[in-house]
């Protein structure tokens, strides 16, 4: 991105003042180097979400922010249903929900090398990973709906998960206000065996161990300690998510010119929060995001059943589920008003402050956890969310990586069995049903985590706990 | 004449179709095969059996779109992949066979699930005496 176009607010905050039909500013977190290397689409996507109707105080875009659809990935946005805000299926994106949660596991790292191999095969054999697999779990009409209802609540009602899961959950587990009426047929048929899948792309499960502290009060609280081997979990709500994101996409193309609404890009299609179209949207998504969080839920339980094939009488209790696909109603102080605003965070994690109301008791004082997923080589950060931060973004956060390569690239460059050779020589071992796949996915085709995270800490949105390197990847 | 072929094109995180063709129909034959492209090699998938697929929309774009989701859509529920294709369109009206075969994890090793087909970079156009069509994917 062309930084001449950009007017610095600090090191890590630059800003663009609203111009044509902006109705307000563009901010965007990110250091010198990170905007530099950024796609000019973000700027484009980043400054046409500036111009929706209702949008409160401004655009934003975090450090890892890429060319995405309508919005930018790592967008962040917040409407106001009284100012005629809307909402936006496109500033949700198509996988809905999709999220990471991280387990503990009170394993030392040379355990779980010891059976590395084993873990790694029974991890892979358990959790359906890619296209054409198929979870266990076959739901049928009158369950779906209990699922779509209940959430991660729903999958501990049928044995999948310990309730004690639910208190670490967003939402704590259910997101309440999901209408199953708005989710169509071929939805739910497209869900139907896919509850406890993996998913393909950049989705993952990972067996990680603590290799830095950066927050030694903060990692107490989270109950994180050098060392320590920790499981993470990053995938959405499936097929599920997929298709309500395709099917109101084009109902809001459709129906924008009805609202008064003109796009500049169709992509940003969207329909008032008031309106008829937008309520369904929203009851869709919030039974999607249920989806999201029972299928995490299973994944979970079924990785307890592996850990446990191997270490008898393990647990492996939940320290924080969060997504960063989503769109939620939240209460937010702006310019000293407290109003309810729908923010979408679209490849941007919620990272809310000490004192949230909506944080568990035992992690109030120190923020909520903000889960950062890497590469298959590299590394995962913990962070959390700051006081400060929320009155940045509304409580937002950096999700990834980003990639810094196509798809395409990254398979001229790279071959998949080079790339896991690669990682075995540095004792990651990856399990993963594509060779080309895991080409796509080879760690040099996305930018520097460290950097991304870095970027957040600096520009106030969260601060950095702790990092984690893969010892185990499960790749769909 | 052109000769009908397919070519996939960059997008940083996801990655885009395009079909040319010296019809509508055969260009959107064409960006359904690099559709199926993106998860495996076409030389992998044998066209065993046949499904039909129908969608309609006034709009030649709109249209591109939903073709390329109904194919989404039937590859999720019935787990088969597509190496073949006819289609037709007449007055936004779009009927099609597809010819695949069941998903075979250990031959066709699917480099990725599509998650939907997107309005970004969509185009469907006539240029000279051929059509393209095309848009990003979301992988």
């Amino acid at each position: 991105m062309d930084i001449n176009r950009l007017q610095r607010v600090s090191d890590y905050q630059w800003r663009i003042e609203p111009t044509g039909k902006m109705r307000v500013p563009a901010i965007i977190f990110a250091s010198e180097d990170l905007i530099r290397d950024m796609d000019e689409k973000v700027y484009e996507q980043v400054t046409n979400v500036a111009m929706l109707p209702g949008i409160v105080e401004a655009s934003y875009a975090m450090p890892d922010a890429h060319w995405g659809y309508g919005f930018p990935i790592g967008g962040v946005a917040a409407f106001d249903p009284e100012q005629g805000g809307i909402i936006s299926a496109g500033g949700v994106g198509f996988d809905i929900s999709c999220g990471v949660r991280t387990l503990h596991t009170g394993l030392t790292p040379e355990q779980v090398m010891s059976a590395q191999e084993r873990l790694a095969d029974i991890l892979y054999h358990r959790i359906p990973a890619g296209l054409g697999s198929t979870g266990s779990i076959h739901l049928s009409p009158g369950e779906m709906d209990a699922m779509l209802m209940g959430g991660a609540r729903w999958a501990i009602e049928r044995g999948y998960g310990d309730t004690e899961d639910l208190e670490r959950i967003e939402e704590h587990g259910c997101m309440q206000g999901a209408d199953t009426a708005q989710v169509s047929a071929q939805a739910k048929k497209r869900q139907k065996d896919e509850m406890g899948t993996l998913g393909s792309g950049n989705h993952y499960l990972e067996v990680q161990k603590v290799v830095e502290i950066y927050d030694n009060e903060v990692a107490s609280a989270f109950g994180i300690q050098l060392n320590d081997v920790k499981i993470s979990i990053h995938c959405g709500s499936r097929g599920l998510g997929h298709q309500i994101g395709t099917e109101f996409l084009k109902k809001m193309v459709l129906s924008a010119k009805s609202y008064g609404i003109t796009l500049p890009d169709r992509e940003l299609a969207c329909a008032p929060i008031n309106s008829s179209l937008g309520k369904n949207y929203l009851g869709a998504m919030r039974a999607a995001i249920n989806c999201a969080l029972a299928n995490r839920e299973i994944i979970t339980h079924l990785t307890r059943k592996a850990f446990e094939q191997i270490f008898p009488g393990i647990r492996l209790d939940l320290l924080y589920d969060v997504s960063h696909n989503t769109c939620k109603l939240e209460e937010h102080s702006v310019g000293g008003v407290t109003r309810q605003l729908y923010v979408h965070r679209k490849g941007a994690t919620r990272a809310f402050g000490p004192d949230h109301p909506t944080l568990p008791a035992d992690l109030r004082d120190a923020g909520q956890p903000v889960l950062i997923g890497g590469t298959m080589g590299t590394a995962s950060y913990i962070l959390a969310g700051t006081r400060q931060g929320m009155g940045r973004a509304y409580g937002s956060a950096c999700h990834g990586a980003g990639r810094s390569m196509s798809r395409r690239q990254a398979t001229r460059q790279w071959r998949g069995t080079q790339v896991k050779q690669a990682l075995a020589s540095q004792g990651i071992l990856i399990r993963s049903p594509s060779m080309r796949g895991l080409a796509e996915e080879a760690p040099g085709a996305y930018k520097d985590v460290s950097a991304v995270v870095e970027a957040a800490d600096r520009a106030g949105l969260a601060r950095p706990v702790a990092k984690l390197e893969p010892l185990i990847c499960v790749k769909g | 004449m052109t000769i009908p072929h397919w070519e996939h094109f960059e997008h940083k995180a996801d990655i885009g179709v395009r079909g040319i063709g010296n019809t509508q129909a055969e260009a959107f034959e064409q960006a359904a095969l690099a559709m199926s492209a993106i998860v495996t090699d076409l030389s992998h998938i044998e066209p065993k059996q046949a499904i039909d697929v129908a969608c309609e929309d006034p709009d030649q774009e709109l249209l591109l779109v939903d073709w390329l989701n109904a194919l989404i859509f039937e590859t999720a529920t019935r787990k088969i992949l597509f190496s073949r294709f006819e289609v037709n369109i007449e007055d936004g009206q779009l009927t099609a066979r597809a010819w695949g075969e069941l998903i075979d994890i250990a031959r066709h090793q699917p480099a990725v699930e599509i998650k939907g087909a997107t309005y970004t970079e969509l185009k469907v156009y006539q240029e000279q005496d051929k059509w393209v069509a095309q848009c990003v994917v979301d992988v």
